[in-house]
């Protein structure tokens, strides 16, 4: 049987706001290998394009593209390319940043989703932006299409792809 | 078997709370103080400790495990930290049950911690390397992001509404009332939940479990000396992790195979063959409500799609055929990550005691199962335990 009074002292928002709190930035920056299938994946991103690997253990065509196929446990075998559309898997409308502040009242909310990729397996999916469409008309099945930076403006990343909308 | 009993034989707990004023160490201390006390044993008594705790960022303090040791009682001992995400607090006594079911110790002293309160401005942001450093972080993402989309996706592919969901917070919220170490007890409504603040949409601030801190910690010892300092153990009977790909993309997100496989395991070792009917208490892992529908599909406590219909018809409340968090859960007891599963594990060593108080579910219950999920929506860990 638990006792009814526990351990543990609850300090109240005040108390806590009052502590001396340390700022620390260490001067840590990472510089990410960005991999053999991933690099290839972001080269031809700045191309425009994107691509897949397949498996011919699994007959699977992977996007994000792999090296080594996680089921078969094999190397994969060729590089194939897949189209810039896809259909909404699942999707979110979010009005929190990535350390959980709030977006302001005039930024519109962020639509993150599944997409998976046309071209790609049945299933294979990437974590992308939603854009260019009213949160309440978004729909799980809903076809999307990329909507790419201008070429000059790309750098080989995944946000070279600015958002996915309806088409 | 190729492996000795295991016993639980003690438990402590501290208060889960927003903002303990005690340290990680002086939190460890007292749920394992507590935990000794309650089997009657001291650290003397102990073989080796194990403890679980998540992610150093989010005390800032690199190497945490050993940071804590001497809180947990594990200094000069065989001493291992483990972490896998949100499923630590179930893997641990799974990790206990390892050192004295292969013979090699006899007693063993679990112990789970968490302080959450230390990052700022909120611990969510100690999630973000959690994602793909070249495709996904690029994009902003928080974990709340992920669970909203799975959310979405579940309840699409069950025809299920936020109202539906929305059930499973207030149910879990009220059991946690009766819970001393509650965060959250407090009856709410329905409405409540389904007009509180929009964090990302499906996802609603009632619809999630608080940030916490806190710890609890158990005693494992084999059958010799469980007869020894107790006429009521509590058996480990099952034990299960399974860990998925970190494509979650790639994966159909509606429905938790990786926490089937580890149920399975878990079941298979316990002799259960129909788990809907021979488990008499759940602790499925609710750090959103329907995180708990979720799990208890995976862990094969109903059909896939019908978990939501069981809470409605109050089939998993105290009073109900299948009681599901009748401790009040992460939703409402709290959840410092590691600890809330152990919180579950010791929610279940109450309950088949017939000491869980004013929590306690009508009927003698036998046989229970806790579970725990996490890091990128991936890892399940599963125990089941028997009187």
């Amino acid at each position: 049987m638990l006792n009814e009074k526990l351990p543990g002292t609850p300090m109240s928002s005040e108390e806590f706001e009052k502590a001396i709190t340390i700022e620390d930035h260490p001067a840590l920056e990472y510089a990410w290998d960005d991999g053999v299938a991933i690099g290839r994946y972001l080269k031809e991103l700045k191309n425009g394009r994107i691509v897949a690997r397949t498996c011919s253990g699994c007959d699977r065509i992977m996007i994000p593209p792999r090296m080594f196929c996680e089921l078969c446990w094999r190397p994969t075998d060729e590089w194939h390319f897949v189209k810039d559309t896809g259909v909404v898997n699942t999707f979110a409308v979010t009005r929190v940043n990535w350390d959980a502040s709030r977006r302001g009242p005039n930024e519109p909310p962020l639509m993150p989703a599944v997409i998976e990729i046309d071209g790609a397996s049945k299933g294979m999916g990437i974590l992308h932006l939603l854009g260019d469409v009213d949160p309440k008309k978004v729909k799980i099945g809903m076809k999307v299409k990329a909507v790419w930076k201008p070429e000059k403006e790309r750098t080989g990343a995944i946000t070279d792809i600015k958002y996915f909308k309806p088409y | 078997m190729g492996y000795n009993k295991v016993a639980c034989v003690g438990a402590g707990i501290t208060r889960f709370v927003r903002r303990a004023k005690e340290t990680g160490r002086e939190l460890a201390w007292e749920a394992a103080k507590m935990a000794l006390d309650s089997a009657g044993m001291t650290l003397k008594d102990i073989d080796c400790v194990v403890m679980g705790t998540a992610p150093d960022a989010f005390d800032g303090v690199h190497m945490k495990g050993e940071y804590l040791a001497d809180g947990s009682g594990g200094f000069c001992k065989p001493y291992m930290r483990h972490f896998v995400g949100g499923g630590t607090g179930v893997f641990a006594p799974i990790h206990g049950w390892q050192h004295v079911a292969s013979g090699k110790f006899d007693t063993c002293l679990v112990v789970c911690e968490e302080k959450m309160s230390s990052t700022f401005p909120h611990p969510q942001g100690a999630f973000i390397t959690i994602f793909d450093h070249t495709t996904e972080q690029a994009l902003g993402p928080t974990l709340i992001w992920i669970f909203a989309l799975e959310m979405n996706r579940y309840m699409q592919r069950w025809g299920l509404s936020e109202r539906d969901v929305a059930k499973v917070s207030v149910q879990n919220k009220a059991n946690a009332i009766d819970h001393p170490a509650a965060q959250l007890g407090q009856k709410i409504t329905v409405e409540d939940v389904l007009n509180s603040e929009v964090l990302a949409w499906p996802v609603k601030r009632l619809d999630i479990s608080p940030a916490s801190d806190g710890a609890a910690a158990i005693i494992l010892t084999n059958e010799h000396k469980a007869r020894q300092v107790t006429d009521k153990p509590v058996w480990v009977s099952g034990v299960g992790w399974c860990l998925e790909t970190a494509y979650w993309a790639t994966r159909d997100l509606y429905y938790p195979v990786y926490v089937e496989k580890a149920a399975k395991m878990a079941y298979d070792m316990a002799g259960i063959r129909e788990p809907d009917k021979e488990i008499h208490v759940a602790e499925p892992y609710d750090p959103f409500d329907y995180k708990m529908l979720h799990h208890m599909e995976g862990l094969l406590l109903c059909k896939r799609g019908e978990a939501a219909k069981l809470v409605a018809d109050g089939v998993t409340a105290r009073t109900g055929r299948l009681p599901c968090c009748p401790s009040g859960g992460a939703l409402g007891v709290g959840n410092p990550i590691a600890a809330t599963g152990l919180m579950k594990i010791i929610e279940l060593f109450l309950q088949l005691r017939g000491e869980a108080g004013k929590r306690q579910i009508p009927g003698d219950p036998r046989v229970g199962v806790a579970q725990a999920w996490g890091d990128l929506m991936q890892v399940g860990t599963v125990v089941v335990m028997n009187r």
